[in-house]
């Protein structure tokens, strides 16, 4: 068992016994569902949707290569720059590069989730160049030295008391500053001047634009807007998968990801970006810069099984509905991406050695992928993760032989009863000798949270007692 | 699909944990079976549907089990199960796991559309929804995830409750909601499960229920046993005994 599945198991395990916690989660869960379902509403068709948005995003994927090949000749005749990152590594070190080349002292970031998958903030601190968050969310869980919760809603795990109580002691405000304008006033007014004097503005995108070669952003609070316009340089870091083919197509996949996304008919602010400030316009930067990032995504799009991950639109309904990302958090997950698309997807991108534990994360219940509005067939994906572990001899020794084992017994019906009847009567005598759920319950992981109470009499005992040798009601089976 | 004959033969596969852990709920299924004309036959070479090893990801320990379950039944009129859960393991991923044998998938397509979870089988396969049953209680239904998700049953345990005499059917919060069971689950990530449970017990005690039930006998090993330890007063139950049940037939509904 690798060290990141102990700490997993350890934070889920504590996780699950913070009712409180979880209950800040639910609440603003509940708040979500409301919106998602009239935002469902609005859809003449949400299924509909949902089937065109999985047929473009297919397509998308199918010519991937096409598609970013225009998306750069275009964004490279508006005098663009496109860097095609294989690693995290050359995409930190692409976006080091420039900040190096400009000078830059300052930078500030809008939200983007391939930021925190290739820990870039924390890379171009440590080269001295101070990033900040201008996301409100984003900027909450960077004060408290945290990574984002969730994919849409960073600071989702938090009460207000506790953003207030950060706030008073990060910005100065007032104690007992409880009120969401307030509060966002405050961090606002901290913000403006960053925006002012950064050097580098650094953005993720939505899409990619194929055919027009532009970069759609979608947000709520006109931070990108300020992000990617006021200083002289921007930089756009995206995973190779957010292309669609069409300027068009657009007119579904923005409402469809406002709507899984938080339950909006279309969020506060869309912009599309095609290239660095030209001759005669009054804003924008002077420099305009686009990194591709592979970082593993290959690998998914050669998964003829598995490529539908590469659809994913990043909106977080998938999280929203997973039980267990309800119960254990977004951090313990140790992922950029938590939840059900993490879970799926890090394992194959980062490798099964290392987060292949996350797929087991899962009772399958299968509440993802009915959400999902890009239909990626998510928890049958989770089992194909535990096929290919177990098939590469990730998992334990024990767990292979146990599972054996069973095969093995199950293989003959005498042999299979003999072991079940021996289990049952272990169980018997084990209620009998020890309290159930204590240290000494060899059944303990089940006995400890849930009563077990097996009886005497087997279903196939009573069926022979019972049915065998009376013809005419019911015969014996048709395979002895 | 057209109803069958009067009588129709119905070869039954019961779940291994339903074999060792809630016969009864086995007993009960042959009892209603029986009472609406089937004739009952239990195949006793049937084992295990081989959703262990094939949720876990041990496919090469699964598929000798879905051959051997699909030899078995082959020929049958009906296949009828009190899970939802091994019923998907045979319709669902059964295909999925013969994707290199087509051998296998040809057998599949003939016996698979034959297996019918319980409640699906008296609704939809036979047309029933009153079996004559009376349970004077106040119950909940709980969605399980694979009848609900992977076969989309939900509506048709409903219809049989309603027709049940005595009985009061509510609904609980989030009945759709996963029990947190999960199989290996919910022993390999044990605390997360069971405050899964804990959650779905809260909604059917908010409820003020007498019963929960459901189609599928793992999600209310993990429900009952839960309940039972806390001492309250619901308590779980299969359809397939509610449904047998004739506790206080006959008196004014």
């Amino acid at each position: 068992m690798s060290q990141a599945e102990r700490t997993f198991d350890r934070l889920a395990a504590r996780a699950a016994r913070d009712l409180p916690q979880q209950q800040i989660i639910r609440n603003n869960i509940v708040t979500y569902d409301r919106a998602f379902d009239a935002g469902r509403q609005r859809f003449a068709d949400w299924q509909a949707a949902r089937t065109r948005c999985h047929a473009i995003k297919a397509e998308a994927i199918a010519h991937l290569d096409e598609h970013l090949l225009q998306f750069e000749e275009q964004v490279q005749a508006r005098g663009g720059h496109v860097f095609w990152a294989e690693t995290a590594g050359e995409a930190r070190d692409y976006i080091l590069g420039v900040a190096r080349r400009h000078g830059v002292r300052l930078a500030i970031k809008s939200k983007s989730m391939v930021s925190e998958e290739v820990h870039l903030a924390a890379a171009l601190q440590a080269a001295g160049v101070e990033t900040v968050e201008t996301d409100l969310g984003e900027y909450i869980v960077q004060l408290r030295h945290e990574p984002p919760y969730h994919i849409v809603t960073p600071a989702m795990h938090l009460r207000r008391e506790q953003i207030a109580e950060l706030f008073h002691r990060e910005l100065n405000t007032p104690p007992g500053t409880e009120s969401a304008e307030e509060l966002a006033g405050a961090a606002r007014v901290a913000l403006r001047e960053k925006f002012l004097t950064a050097g580098m503005g650094i953005t993720g995108a939505n899409f990619l634009v194929a055919d027009t070669g532009m970069v759609a952003i979608t947000e709520n609070e006109g931070n990108a807007r300020l992000t990617f316009s006021l200083p002289p340089v921007h930089v756009v870091l995206t995973g190779i998968e957010k292309v669609i083919p069409r300027l068009a197509d657009l007119a579904l996949f923005w409402p469809v990801l406002s709507t899984a996304g938080t339950g909006q008919a279309i969020t506060c602010y869309n912009s599309l970006i095609g290239g660095p400030r030209r001759a005669g316009e009054t804003d924008g930067p002077e420099e305009f810069h686009v990194v591709l990032l592979d970082n593993g995504r290959t690998t998914a799009l050669a998964d003829a099984e598995r490529r539908d991950l590469l659809h994913c639109i990043r909106c977080g309904a998938c999280l929203n509905v997973c039980p267990v990302f309800h119960t254990i958090g977004g951090h313990a997950y140790g992922t950029a991406y938590p939840g059900p698309i993490g879970a799926a997807l890090v394992p194959l991108l980062q490798g099964l050695e290392g987060f292949g534990h996350l797929s087991f994360a899962s009772s399958l219940c299968g509440a993802c992928t009915e959400i999902c509005p890009v239909e990626i067939d998510l928890h049958h994906h989770l089992v194909r993760n535990r096929r290919d572990m177990a098939s590469k001899r990730l998992r334990p020794a024990s767990e292979r032989l146990g599972l054996g084992l069973w095969r093995w017994a199950a293989s003959d019906a005498g042999r299979f009863e003999r072991a079940g009847n021996l289990l049952r009567r272990l169980l018997r005598y084990k209620s009998a000798a020890v309290r159930e759920g204590s240290h000494l319950d060899p059944f303990r992981p089940w006995t400890r949270w849930r009563a077990l109470a097996p009886p005497a009499e087997s279903f196939r005992e009573w069926w022979r007692r019972e049915r065998a040798g009376q013809p005419g009601r019911a015969g014996k089976g048709a395979g002895n | 699909m057209a109803a069958l004959t009067a009588a129709p033969r119905v070869a039954i596969f019961i779940p291994c944990f339903v074999d060792h852990l809630v016969p009864q709920v086995g007993q009960a299924m042959v009892q209603v079976l029986e009472r609406v004309g089937c004739s009952v036959d239990f195949p006793e070479e049937q084992t295990c549907c081989g959703q262990a090893p094939f949720s876990t990801g041990y496919w090469d320990d699964a598929l000798p089990l879905a051959r051997r379950f699909v030899k078995l039944f082959s020929g049958a009129e009906a296949v009828v199960c009190p899970s939802g859960s091994c019923t998907a393991m045979v319709r669902r991923f059964y295909p999925e796991l013969a994707r290199a044998d087509a051998g296998l998938r040809r057998e599949l397509a003939g016996i698979g559309p034959l297996v019918f979870e319980f409640s699906e089988f008296l609704v939809r396969r036979l047309g029933i929804t009153d079996v004559g049953a009376w349970f004077p209680h106040r119950v909940v239904f709980h969605d399980a995830c694979h009848l609900l998700r992977e076969l989309g049953v939900s509506e048709e345990p409903r219809q049989l409750l309603r027709a049940v005499g005595g009985l009061e059917l509510v609904e609980m919060a989030e009945p759709g909601e996963c029990c947190g069971f999960g199989g290996a689950f919910s022993v390999r990530m044990s605390e997360v499960s069971a405050a899964l449970g804990e959650r779905k017990v809260r909604n059917i005690e908010h409820a003020a229920a007498d019963y929960v039930t459901a189609c599928d006998p793992s999600c209310l090993l993990q429900i009952g046993g839960i309940l039972s330890r806390r001492g309250g007063r619901a308590r779980a139950i299969h359809l397939a005994e509610i449904l047998a049940s004739r506790e206080g037939a006959g008196q004014s509904a």
